[in-house]
């Protein structure tokens, strides 16, 4: 077993040396000559620039006068004591976790029973998809006017007795502390959650077709020759084949959940009690508005951080699938 | 074959590249050629930034700057503003442009602490000593408002108007139908407000969705329970945040609180006012910005529609708001910008904005007549009034207190925890020493 494993991992390093050995042709120069030049601008431009935005949040670079001595942990310290980061620690987790949930479960059923081959689909597909057109901040300002307390669907609901307050609703449900934080559902998250979901389900249903019309016919019908039932087949056969889509799914939709700003930005900026307030829009208000760089560079790191939980195992697990 | 046409592909991109450079400094001549027929030479274009956008000051901006083109015919002029309520979003803009050295010929920034703590100890303007006593101003501006924008001895900016922060609008029609009169102090604001209430009417229109519009209420009570004296003593330390009467203050406010819009966070401040126009709400408080948009915007008449006094407890206090521009450092065409300066300082230019804006004239030799009857009374307020710089503005304190602030009050609002809030001043206060 130890040298087959050993003997395989040899002749895998050994394939590139007859590569190297295959001489330079014009088209490896073609491709050198055009790559290179986004390399050294995403070196510069996205690599170099994480490691100055890295830099200036150790600094002590807190007004319009550049200051950059070294101050550790200080910003990042402040941050994690900072009521209104800590809500918006909360508000990231509650949104990721419900808008990826209510996304993979919209998507998969929708493309199952797109998937019925009806008549009519392309156009269901494009209803579903449309929305992807859309900026972030078109969907959070017709949003914000639809669940807007005092009009939209509210009128239709005040008709019922129903008086919702939507994103103005400050309740955070299930509130508990943990240490300092204060944890729970913030109600007013749920309108947000909405109207991403409005705009990134298209997404996930066009994914997840795709999925469903890469299994063959064959393993349904062998598994109908078993007798299973169509909801059996579902639940115990296609289901689980759709999962490497799921992951994908997961890792786009969180890294979208992760940053986001213009939705909530254009929506609610950051609430009332910040409830719907995310990192990306306390970096902005921090920086820009605030003069504090440094700790809207610490909220940058702990935003790219915090994406990269999700992004590098990806990365990692993804790469041993090639080799 | 297919090699030629990679290289052919390579040859034409490389080719377009160097057509997009080449047309880049073709316009450029162009636009010298233009200008030279136009009988000048090489004058950089005038940028000027602002974040006047609405209505009323969108108007008056371009009021001024058709006044100066009429004079300086030869110099072209960009108007470079950028929306947002009360310059949030061009406050960001601006700061990137002037960290980056590009910044804008000149830009709009309230006087006092926005201006002093912010770019000019930044290091980033220019003097105007010299454009003062040229122009003859020290004797048109008030001397209290020329300290707004001096620091040191040196004056750092032009402002073009006043604005009053601490006005209490109401629905002139709401008050008749129930027989009540505009509060003057904090007992009669409780007072007409509990009838209010009472019959169902939201006695107080706020829209904080962003939060500078409930600090700007928090600063009225603020001037209205300590007086001008103590209030401005908030803002060089001699008077600590966990002072009694501040804590009185913080209590007032938490009880006008009570009389809100349920809806208030979903607003901002022109749906507020709207709230007033309209008669769903009777009282406003609000810069008078208010006013241009209740006459502009909404097409009310001032005392008929709607009317007008000092918040409670602030008769003969006036909370100044003004907006100035400046030169900063590194500029190319500094003396252009000289000009545009002292067209916006002069009577004409500031009879040109104001009406429009909705605001008064900074200078104390305007002319009366084209004011209508709110400007009229807020000119002759001014003159005898004690000036308190507004916080909300930028004008008593740098922007990271204002910013830090802005938070604890939209958390207050919710929370309405009195001792946090305190809390939270006295530690942002350490950023106002200096």
């Amino acid at each position: 077993m130890e040298t087959a494993k050993a003997v395989s991992e040899r002749s895998v390093t050994v394939v590139p040396k007859t590569q190297k050995k295959r001489k330079w042709t014009v088209d490896h120069w073609l491709a050198l000559a055009f790559l290179s030049p986004s390399v050294v601008l995403i070196l510069i431009f996205v690599y170099g620039f994480i490691g100055w935005t890295g830099y200036v949040s150790l600094s002590n670079w807190n007004s319009l006068v550049p200051d950059l001595s070294f101050a550790g942990l200080k910003n990042y310290i402040y941050l994690f004591h900072d009521f209104r980061f800590q809500a918006d620690l909360r508000n990231t987790l509650v949104f990721t976790v419900l808008f990826i949930g209510v996304v993979i479960v919209l998507g998969q059923l929708l493309a199952i029973l797109l998937d019925q081959k009806l008549r009519g689909e392309s156009i269901f597909r494009n209803i579903f998809f449309f929305p992807m057109a859309l900026s972030f901040v078109v969907t959070g300002v017709v949003w914000q006017w639809l669940l807007n307390p005092s009009t939209g669907v509210n009128l239709f609901f005040k008709k019922f007795g129903l008086d919702s307050k939507w994103y103005t609703d400050t309740t955070i449900l299930g509130s508990f502390h943990l240490g300092k934080i204060e944890f729970g559902v913030p109600v007013a998250i749920v309108a947000v959650v909405i109207a991403a979901v409005w705009q990134m389900t298209g997404f996930a249903v066009a994914m997840y077709l795709a999925g469903l019309r890469a299994i063959p016919e064959e393993v349904r019908e062998a598994a109908r020759m078993d007798g299973a039932t169509e909801f059996q087949i579902y639940r115990k056969i296609i289901i689980p084949m759709l999962r490497p889509i799921t992951v994908s799914v997961i890792i786009i939709m969180a890294h979208i959940s992760l940053k986001i700003f213009d939705l909530i930005y254009a929506m609610t900026g950051p609430g009332a009690n910040f409830v719907t307030d995310v990192p990306g829009v306390y970096m902005f208000e921090t920086t820009f508005r605030g003069n504090y760089y440094a700790n809207g560079a610490a909220i940058a790191i702990i935003m790219l951080l915090s994406v990269a939980i999700f992004i590098v195992p990806y990365l990692i697990s993804s790469r041993k699938g090639e080799s | 074959m297919k090699k030629k046409g990679l290289w052919l592909s390579l040859a034409l991109t490389f080719s377009l590249a160097l057509a997009g450079c080449n047309s880049d400094s073709n316009s450029a001549s162009n636009n010298n050629n233009k200008e030279d027929q136009g009988g000048s030479k090489g004058h950089e274009k005038l940028e000027i930034f602002s974040w006047w956008t609405g209505a009323g000051e969108e108007d008056g901006l371009k009021a001024l700057i058709k006044l100066f083109q009429e004079k300086y015919p030869d110099i072209p002029v960009e108007n470079a503003a950028v929306a947002g309520g009360a310059g949030t979003n061009a406050k960001a803009v601006l700061a990137s442009r002037m960290q980056g050295n590009d910044p804008p010929a000149t830009f709009q920034v309230h006087g006092g602490a926005e201006l002093n703590e912010g770019w000019v100890a930044a290091g980033k303007m220019e003097p105007l000593n010299d454009l003062y006593e040229k122009e003859g101003w020290m004797d048109k501006f008030p001397k209290s408002l020329i300290d707004m924008v001096s620091k040191d001895g040196k004056i750092y900016s032009v402002p073009v108007n006043i604005h009053r922060g601490n006005v209490l609008w109401y629905n002139k029609k709401i008050f008749a139908e129930n027989g009540l009169q505009p509060p003057k102090t904090f007992d009669e604001f409780f007072q007409v407000a509990e009838k209010l209430k009472a019959k169902g009417i939201t006695p107080l229109a706020l829209g904080d969705k962003e939060p500078w519009t409930a600090t700007h209420i928090f600063e009225t009570v603020l001037l209205g329970t300590l007086g001008t004296e103590d209030y401005k003593k908030l803002w060089t330390g001699e008077l600590s945040f966990d002072d009694p009467k501040v804590k009185e203050a913080v209590n007032t406010f938490k009880k006008m609180l009570n009389y809100v819009n349920e809806d208030h966070s979903s607003r901002n401040w022109q749906d507020a006012a709207q709230l007033v126009g309209k008669g769903e709400a009777a009282m406003n408080i609000m810069g008078d910005w208010v006013k241009g948009y209740f006459v502009n915007d909404l097409k009310l008449k001032v005392n008929e529609d709607f009317g007008y006094v000092p918040t409670p407890n602030t008769e003969g206090k006036f909370m100044v708001i003004t907006d100035t521009f400046g030169l900063p450092k590194g500029v190319k065409n500094p003396e252009d910008v000289k000009k545009f300066l002292s067209v916006l300082g002069s009577v004409e230019g500031q009879d040109a904005f104001n009406p429009l804006k909705g605001s008064i004239p900074a200078r104390i030799d305007a002319d009366l007549s084209k004011y209508d009857e709110y400007g009229k009374q807020t000119i002759q307020d001014f003159k005898t009034a004690e000036l308190a710089p507004s916080l909300a503005h930028g004008s008593a304190a740098p922007e990271g207190f204002v910013t830090k602030v802005n938070q604890a009050v939209n958390i207050f609002v919710t929370q309405k925890d009195a001792k946090t809030f305190i809390d939270t001043l006295v530690s942002a206060s350490s950023e106002l020493k200096k």
